[in-house]
């Protein structure tokens, strides 16, 4: 790698070529505090925080925003001077003052990047006294934005134009009235918006956050004539050590079970096992559409957030969309039919919630089709960060837990289905029990390591007994648009993809704790939290969905076999051509 | 500014359609065409309404957003059509300090209507110009191509009147 020498507050380093000065920071240890800054996502110089104090050949030392200027041979940079300092703080100032400084209750308070800077530099909140704009809120979705706080960082914008290739937030009107909006001020529920949250997820501050539920799940709780029950999404237990200051890519199963014990939950389930389920009607369906002619490729469901935007992008593929339930919705349907019909329960009397790492499952919980038992299959879906948020009001001390293990008869997950929350999961978990159901012996080799990783496309080929299978798996609905587009123009052949919505897989949902994007820039969350369930998927003994002996007495008890009539009636689900 | 969103009902035929789209086809594999589109297709409807947007967007395979915002950054671009009677008030320096400012008022309270904005039927607009360099008939105001000078607020319904 080609390098360039700089001296940095007087130091000497040699930094790549091409490094931006904030990048090249990271060589000294310095943190450039950055407000508009998301690492390959939104560099574009606007917030102006991270004002720097560079020479160049000699020449007098002048302010740049490092973030956008690149390095270049001999170059003096300082990070630090009373000049720097003064100028980021009345940036700061200035963007107060046309902020609503709400924060006792504001929902990022603790976590907001730019509540952070101003303690840091001392800020006077109420330097520049003066016109402030007032913005209606929108509550017309799972996402809401409160333009009030917004600072007009564009990281929104870049996450759903850039990142996710939808767009449908932008910078509407100019100068003072600058504001982040949609077409002719539609609110968001008249776009199409999937619900994703990567721009929850992007927000700095707290102008974009989920409707927050859990009042509606304590109220529950609370009352005597409810039986109470969760279930938590693979990825929440690699996420959910965030809340309580852990690192990312901490495993913390056991004390979330543990903590949401203690939340009063009358059963606390392990989400792994719907997975499995999943796969048992997805393998199933995709062989017989194989045999008998059905729409070809087939696409996962399981992402709302996909789900949806294939209904607006890609209507002529619904088609191809497996028609399985996801399986936050599957394990409602289950607790509200076999479960409800087991123990003796009225489904009404069942408060179903899911714990999952994404706005979008707000979204699903009120479509149609998803209510096997007449009522909803599922009551409320809370993010990792409402159940981090309910965990800490109730002042369990969340470190010290020991660990403890789901509930029967729903505590079991094998590793295929742990694997659903990152990229390529479901595929892998898909192929596992796909490949012994057409070879009919046991797999020599469990994994498929070409579709796992962080990339944004994945395609693969696997002979399986006569039948050669190629797939293809997207993360993130501008990969998704690349490969629909492909398959659309004949130029890629395959018969099975896996679409997540969110780049990475749910471990970098919409719904997951935020991290600022300092941690960002040197993480990348994607991987790490992955990790955890690779290791998990490792570690178990059953690593496959249609050895899990919980998901086998499902079928032996109450759904028959895979694609019965009765699983198509309680599992499966339709979906509709909404456009654009 | 922020921009009144569009209160004229759309009313576009099939012949400007036809037109747009050959605008945009003209322009396919131009890097940074949505400025002369939105431009051509300005003069084409005489304004730019939600549905002369989304068809641009659709078009050109670009989100609807992106052409809103646009289509609201650059003053050149209207959300709303001219009027049958088009009321331009001069705002300029010499009109303002000899009371445009009340003649504006005035319009807005007669015909309901506020300043940047046009009546649903199309049928009336009206905006604040910058100098028209008539400064001495301040203050001035235009409907259409004639000029109106030495005004004060209490002739603006006789004038209003010629125009029923």
């Amino acid at each position: 790698m080609e390098t360039i020498n700089v001296k940095i507050n007087g130091v000497e380093y040699a930094v790549p070529k091409g490094s931006t000065v904030l990048e090249a920071a990271k060589a000294a240890k310095i943190d450039i505090p950055t407000l508009c800054y998301l690492k390959d996502i939104n560099e574009i110089g606007a917030c102006r925080l991270c004002l720097v104090e560079v020479s160049e050949g000699g020449r007098p030392f002048r302010l740049v925003t490092a973030c956008v200027y690149p390095v270049t041979e001999g170059m003096e940079v300082l990070t630090n001077t009373p000049k720097i300092n003064k100028s980021r703080k009345t940036n700061l100032e200035l963007l107060l003052s046309n902020h609503d400084r709400q924060c006792l209750s504001c929902v990022r308070s603790t976590t907001c990047e730019l509540q952070k800077l101003c303690l840091e530099y001392g800020v006077d909140e109420n330097k520049f006294a003066g016109v402030k704009n007032e913005y209606k809120i929108d509550r017309s979705t799972p996402i809401i934005r409160d333009n009030n706080k917004c600072i007009l960082c564009r990281r929104c914008v870049a996450a759903c134009q850039k990142v996710q290739g939808i767009g449908v937030i932008g910078a509407n009107d100019r100068g003072f009235d600058t504001h982040i909006g949609s077409i002719f001020e539609q609110t968001l529920s008249e776009t199409s918006c999937i619900n994703c949250g990567q721009c929850i997820v992007a927000c700095p501050v707290g102008a974009l956050y989920e409707r927050d539920d859990t009042d509606k799940v304590l109220d529950a709780i609370a009352d005597p004539n409810k039986h109470v029950l969760i279930c938590t999404a693979p990825s929440v237990r690699a996420q959910i050590g965030e809340c309580f200051g852990y690192e990312p890519g901490t495993d913390c199963e056991g004390k979330m079970v543990a903590a949401l014990k203690r939340l009063g939950f009358d059963g606390v389930y392990d989400m792994n096992l719907t997975a499995d389920l999943t796969i048992m009607e997805e393998a199933t369906e995709f062989l017989g559409r194989v045999k008998n002619g059905g729409a070809l490729p087939m696409i996962t469901s399981c992402s709302p957030g996909w789900i949806k935007y294939c209904e607006h992008y890609y209507p002529e593929f619904t088609e191809n969309l497996s028609t399985c339930k996801s399986p936050q919705q599957m394990f409602g349907a289950i607790a509200k039919t076999y479960y409800a019909e087991k123990m003796g329960w009225k489904p009404e009397d069942i408060f179903f919630v899911s714990a999952i790492p994404c706005t979008a499952k707000k979204f699903e919980v009120g479509r149609p089709g998803q209510s096997a038992a007449g009522v909803p299959d599922v009551d409320v879906a809370i993010t990792t960060r409402e159940v981090g948020r309910m965990i800490a009001k109730a002042g369990i001390d969340f470190r010290s837990l020991a660990d403890e293990a789901f509930d029967d008869p729903f505590a079991f997950g094998s590793g295929a289905g742990a694997i659903f929350g990152a990229t390529g999961g479901v595929m892998e978990a898909a192929l596992r029990t796909a490949a012994e159901v057409i070879e009919n012996k046991p797999l020599e080799k469990l994994d498929f390591t070409e579709v796992r990783g962080v990339e944004g496309v994945k395609t693969a080929s696997y002979k399986l007994g006569d039948i050669t299978l190629n797939v293809a798996v997207a993360s993130g609905t501008a990969n998704a648009k690349k490969v629909l587009d492909a398959v659309k123009a004949g130029k890629l052949d395959v018969q099975f993809i896996e679409i997540m919505a969110c780049p990475g897989g749910c471990v970098n949902g919409g719904g997951q704790p935020i991290q600022p994007a300092v941690v960002r820039m040197n993480t990348d969350l994607r991987a790490v939290r992955a990790a955890v369930l690779y290791n998990d998927d490792v570690n178990c003994d059953v690593r496959k969905s249609h050895e899990n002996s919980a998901v086998k007495k499902l079928y032996d008890e109450f759904f028959g076999e895979p694609n019965s009539h009765k699983a198509h009636e309680i599992l499966h689900t339709h979906y509709v051509k909404r456009g654009l | 500014m922020k921009k009144n969103l569009t209160t004229v009902m759309f009313r576009g035929t099939k012949a400007q359609e036809e037109q747009l789209y050959a605008v945009i086809d003209e322009y396919r594999d131009t890097p940074g065409a949505l400025m002369p589109v939105l431009q051509k297709a300005q003069d084409i409807y005489g304004y730019l309404p939600y549905e002369v947007q989304r068809m641009i967007a659709l078009r050109m395979g670009i989100s609807m957003e992106e052409v809103y915002g646009v289509a609201t950054f650059y003053s050149q671009f209207v959300l709303n059509p001219k009027g049958d009677v088009a009321i331009a008030v001069c705002l300029g320096t010499a009109c303002y300090v000899k009371g445009s400012g009340e003649i504006l008022d005035k319009i807005t309270q007669i015909l309901g209507l506020p300043s940047g904005s046009t009546t649903s039927d199309g049928k009336y607009s009206l905006e604040a110009t910058r100098c028209i360099g008539a400064c001495g008939l301040a203050p001035v105001l235009t409907i259409n191509n004639e000029v109106y000078g030495r005004l004060v607020p209490s002739d603006m319904e006789g004038i209003l009147a010629k125009y029923k």
